[in-house]
């Protein structure tokens, strides 16, 4: 099938159509015609090439009741994803080839985005020895991204080898910053409301101390690191001062790490338990600056699903994590947009054409389902090009409801918030996922 | 309890009962029959219900002393926790009970209280009586009877018996607590509807 | 006042007051020779329990028992909740059965304010975790009123040992703040958190430095688990550097008073000379412990659902 999509507003700029064309942008201009195409009205809509994930957690192997490769997949696409990238810290743990490609084959199954499995950096994310990286690598799941998140691979030498050994494949291991030592028993920021709260303090020198030493690793061999949900105004400067150096450093921020801050437990209500925790206003300010400047290259959703029973219990007893899928985008617009710190081609670049680069996934287009790596995420919206892209409506405002979200889970700290910016639809391939704010599944 | 004078409904004026000179004759003759009730005020306690019965038990001993030059022993009992319309009124400030020297036991014991209305407070004391000692009999004395009792109740001694409608409230005013001394009869419309007697 | 106490800090000093001074009222009730007053018969008071502590659990029975409520003691052993039962599971449990209070002591900070969440009764916190024992803080400032004869504006309190794990410090902060006092905490670093700017309170790392002037000094159990997490090096050299010993004691004025919530580790941060000396209080912190819940009790479950009492 066909679309001819009328009057978007490319990057938020001028306005043009588009006849999306066997997974193709076949054409782009004014008044464009076309006999046989859908036609999909999208005045007043921005277009950006399709959103990439680098950190989704899909829980599938393991924990179904929390969520699958099917329901994640359709949370991405209402939240105007192509791709993302499945964490491995599943059950069993994604270490081995046969689990990635089973992964893979479930999001192949599924269809609504393209599903990157990431690959466990030590076996059983245990931090002992390293996992087959380049079976992995080579297996159907042409893995790219190693990351233990969850856990820090904290011993300094594995850390090193990690590093040093996936450049053989163009690989990159994306650390989960966190020192064991300094956060045992962590529960959130340590801060003057973790000391009011008595909950015991996750400090922001944990991570930071964690990613100056990476960033030095990263410096000694020439490798590729990527930090995940960068969260303190340090752990920013360590990053600016890794890249003014020239080392081959990126960065991810979470939508919650620029809108939330570590007053929320006063509730004492896990739904805001998350690792890294919430950290100060300052910390915000810092984030939302370092995305801005470019520090922080992308925004990744850290989309991480848990069942009701490990949220509604005691804060110490509760899993950490939130939902981000379906409400990333609509938080970027209110902290970066509405605040004048970045424009929808900043937008696109944070949360498409870096992080689809960063993973790998912006190779050419591929055509059919099966064979060769995934392509063509975070590419130009122009002739010629893979239609993958999202249309969003930025005027609207819609208020987040747990129960109503397509995840399988509920642990959304943005119950109840008003949100602005809405994804109208979106289109993998050509084919469209989501039309009018419903998936096409 | 929502204790809001409401806005609407006509004022209409507080009514005064007893100005200070009627209500110091009154306690005068509640002290005088005390005497001639109780052989002289021997083997006799008056114990206060508070606020304005503390003050009350006070005055009349400092009259039967004046009177027969006898000092008969007082007391507080406080009866909040004995109350059966906690839940309803809401937890009130506690006040100290102080029992006479020399006990209730086997003595005469007088409650002095200012309003008798329902009863519930006499019925509460009763209970906290039983808590505190084992007295010889038990008397009452208000400075109001103003009616519509609910337990099978009555003073012993009584300053005024005043009709009233069940809306409105009495108070009795003692300068201790007050400023002045004196008995009004306070409307509907400007008071909710009192729980019980006891003044407000 | 509030419908719940989950905080020393939600007390406004009128309410804190109202509880002290009901508190002396209900002290009398254990000097008669019926130790019992009907006020909350037919009200049904739930111990739940998730940590072993006689001496609270006790504490709050004898003070419900005194009220005549009907008391429940839902203990962590041998009950549903050691079966893995979950504490909103619980919580739905004690809601169908009808309790009107739910008193908890739980490892987990902020599992009182979770259990307000699921269910109607008024909660009162036994303690949570490293949080806060707000009856804890009330008993304190009770027995220091005693002691010291006068209401404690103005009052000096040092407070010493492991401030970072306890939750006894954290009510006292609030509550002696409240009340006016001028709390002083004394620790080594280690054992402090590192942000408390809104504490209101003075910091000091030098224990005789504090002693000079105090009216009161509280001294806080070290748990074993922190000896050997590297808080300080030794037991020596911790009850050494802020151990209160007879030396210490001569340091203080005369008439200060010496103070602890038990357990003590005797010999580690008070010498048993100073624990059983004139001057300590801490058998009179567990009588009045009784009048305190009782007031608690008795206040909390006689307001209506506002929190409005009335007088
Ligand atoms: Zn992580």
């Amino acid at each position: 099938m066909s679309w001819l999509i009328k009057n978007a507003s490319i990057l938020g700029g001028e306005q043009q159509d588009m006849l999306l064309r066997d997974g193709v942008i076949t054409e782009m201009g004014k008044d464009l015609q076309d006999g046989e195409a859908e036609i999909l009205e999208a005045a007043g809509l921005i277009a950006l090439p399709g959103l990439v994930d680098l950190h989704t957690h899909l829980r599938e192997p393991g924990r179904e009741d929390a969520e699958t490769v099917r329901s994640g997949s359709r949370a991405a696409a209402l939240g105007g994803y192509t791709a993302i990238c499945a964490m491995p810290n599943t059950n069993p743990i994604a270490d081995t080839a046969g689990v990635v490609e089973q992964v893979l084959r479930l999001g192949q199954e599924t269809g609504l985005v393209d599903v990157q499995p990431i690959g466990a950096v030590t076996i059983g994310q245990r931090g002992e020895h390293l996992a087959e990286l380049g079976t992995m690598a080579d297996s159907a799941a042409q893995v790219r991204i190693f990351s233990d998140d969850g856990h820090c691979v904290a011993d300094p030498v594995l850390m090193r080898r990690a590093l040093e050994y996936v450049r053989a494949f163009d690989g990159v291991v994306a650390q989960h910053a966190e020192e064991p030592r300094l956060t045992e028993g962590a529960q959130m920021n340590e801060g003057e409301v973790s000391s009011q709260l008595g909950l015991a303090g996750w400090p922001a020198v944990a991570e930071e101390a964690i990613i100056a030493r990476d960033v030095l690793l990263a410096g000694h061999t020439q490798s590729r690191l990527h930090v995940c949900h960068v969260s303190t105004a340090g752990s920013v400067e360590l990053i600016r001062w890794g890249k003014q150096k020239g080392w081959q450093v990126t960065a991810e921020v979470c939508p919650h790490h620029l809108l939330l801050t570590d007053e929320q437990a006063h509730s004492y209500d896990p739904v805001f338990k998350v690792n890294p925790p919430l950290r100060t206003a300052a910390d915000v300010q810092a984030l939302r600056e370092g995305l801005a400047d470019g520090t922080i290259d992308v925004v990744a959703t850290d989309h991480a699903p848990h069942a009701a029973q490990d949220k509604e219990c005691e804060w110490a007893q509760a899993r950490p994590g939130m939902l981000g899928l379906e409400t990333a985008l609509s938080i970027v617009v209110q902290t970066m947009i509405e605040t004048g710190l970045l424009d929808w081609a900043g937008v696109a670049e944070r949360m498409s054409i870096t992080p689809a680069r960063i993973g790998g996934l912006n190779g050419p287009q591929r055509r059919g389902a099966a064979g060769g790596p995934i392509a063509g995420h975070g590419r130009p919206l122009a002739l010629g090009e893979p239609a993958n892209l999202t249309l969003i409506d930025p005027a609207a405002r819609w208020t987040v409801e747990a129960a109503s979200l397509a995840s399988l889970s509920r642990n959304t700290p943005y119950q109840g918030f008003e949100l602005p910016a809405r994804v109208s639809a979106t289109f993998l391939r050509g084919n469209a996922t989501v039309l009018d704010g419903k998936v096409q599944l | 309890m929502d204790t809001r004078v409401p806005e609407t409904g006509v004022q209409r004026p507080v009514r005064k009962i007893l100005d200070a000179p009627a209500l110091s004759r009154v306690i005068d003759r509640i002290a005088h029959q005390i005497l001639e009730k109780t052989d002289g005020g021997t083997n006799t306690v008056l114990l206060g219900i508070p606020t304005r019965g503390t003050f009350l038990a006070r005055r009349l001993a400092s009259r039967i002393k004046a009177f027969s030059g006898l000092a008969i022993g007082t007391g507080v009992l406080d009866i909040t926790l004995y109350r059966d319309d906690l839940r309803m009124r809401g937890a009130r400030a506690l006040e100290p009970t102080e029992m006479p020297d020399g006990g209730i036991d086997n003595k005469r014991v007088i409650l002095i209280d200012d309003v008798l209305f329902s009863g519930r407070s006499v019925r509460a004391a009763f209970d906290a009586l039983a808590d505190l000692g084992r007295p010889r009999a038990v008397q009452l004395a208000v400075i109001v009877d103003r009616g519509h009792r609910e337990f099978p109740i009555r003073a012993d001694y009584v300053g005024k018996n005043l009709p009233t409608a069940r809306a409105e409230t009495v108070k009795v005013q003692l300068a201790e607590v007050d400023d002045v001394d004196g008995v009004i009869l306070v409307p509907a419309e400007s008071t909710p509807t009192p729980l019980d007697g006891e003044s407000v | 006042m509030n419908r719940h106490l989950l905080s020393a800090g939600d007390l406004s000093r009128e309410d804190a007051l109202k509880i002290l001074d009901t508190a002396e009222q209900m002290a009398t009730v254990g000097d008669r020779e019926v130790k019992k007053l009907p006020t909350l018969r037919g009200r049904t008071v739930v111990n739940l329990f998730y940590e072993d502590s006689t001496r609270t659990r006790t504490s709050f029975e004898v003070a419900a028992k005194r009220l005549s409520a009907d008391v429940i003691n839902f203990s962590a052993k041998g009950s549903s909740v050691s079966k893995g039962e979950s504490l909103k599971d619980t919580a739905l449990t004690l809601h169908a059965m009808g309790a009107d209070a739910v008193v908890i002591r739980h490892a987990a900070s902020g599992a009182p304010h979770r259990l307000t969440q699921w269910l109607d009764a008024v909660v009162v916190n036994a303690g949570d975790g490293t949080h806060e024992h707000p009856t804890q803080a009330l008993l304190d400032a009770f027995t220091m009123r005693q002691r010291l004869g006068r209401d404690l504006d103005g009052a000096k309190v040092a407070i010493v040992g492991d401030i970072l794990h306890s939750r006894v410090a954290r009510s006292n902060v609030q509550l002696l703040h409240t009340l006016g006092a001028h709390v002083t905490l004394v620790a080594p670093p280690t054992l402090l958190p590192r942000d408390m700017q809104t504490w209101p309170a003075q910091v000091s790392y030098d224990l005789d430095a504090a002693l000079g002037d105090v009216d009161v000094c509280m001294m806080l159990r070290v748990q074993a688990e922190r000896m050997t997490a590297s808080y300080f090096p030794t037991v020596r050299e911790y009850s050494r550097r802020y151990g209160l010993d007879g030396r210490r004691l001569a340091l203080m004025p005369k008439e200060a008073i010496v103070m602890h919530p038990g357990p003590m580790v005797r010999g580690m941060e008070i010498a048993g000379e100073v624990a059983d000396s004139s001057r300590a209080t801490i058998v009179e912190q567990v009588r009045n412990g009784v009048s305190v819940r009782m007031a608690v009790l008795y206040l909390l479950l006689t307001q209506d659902s506002t929190g409005q009492g009335t007088a």
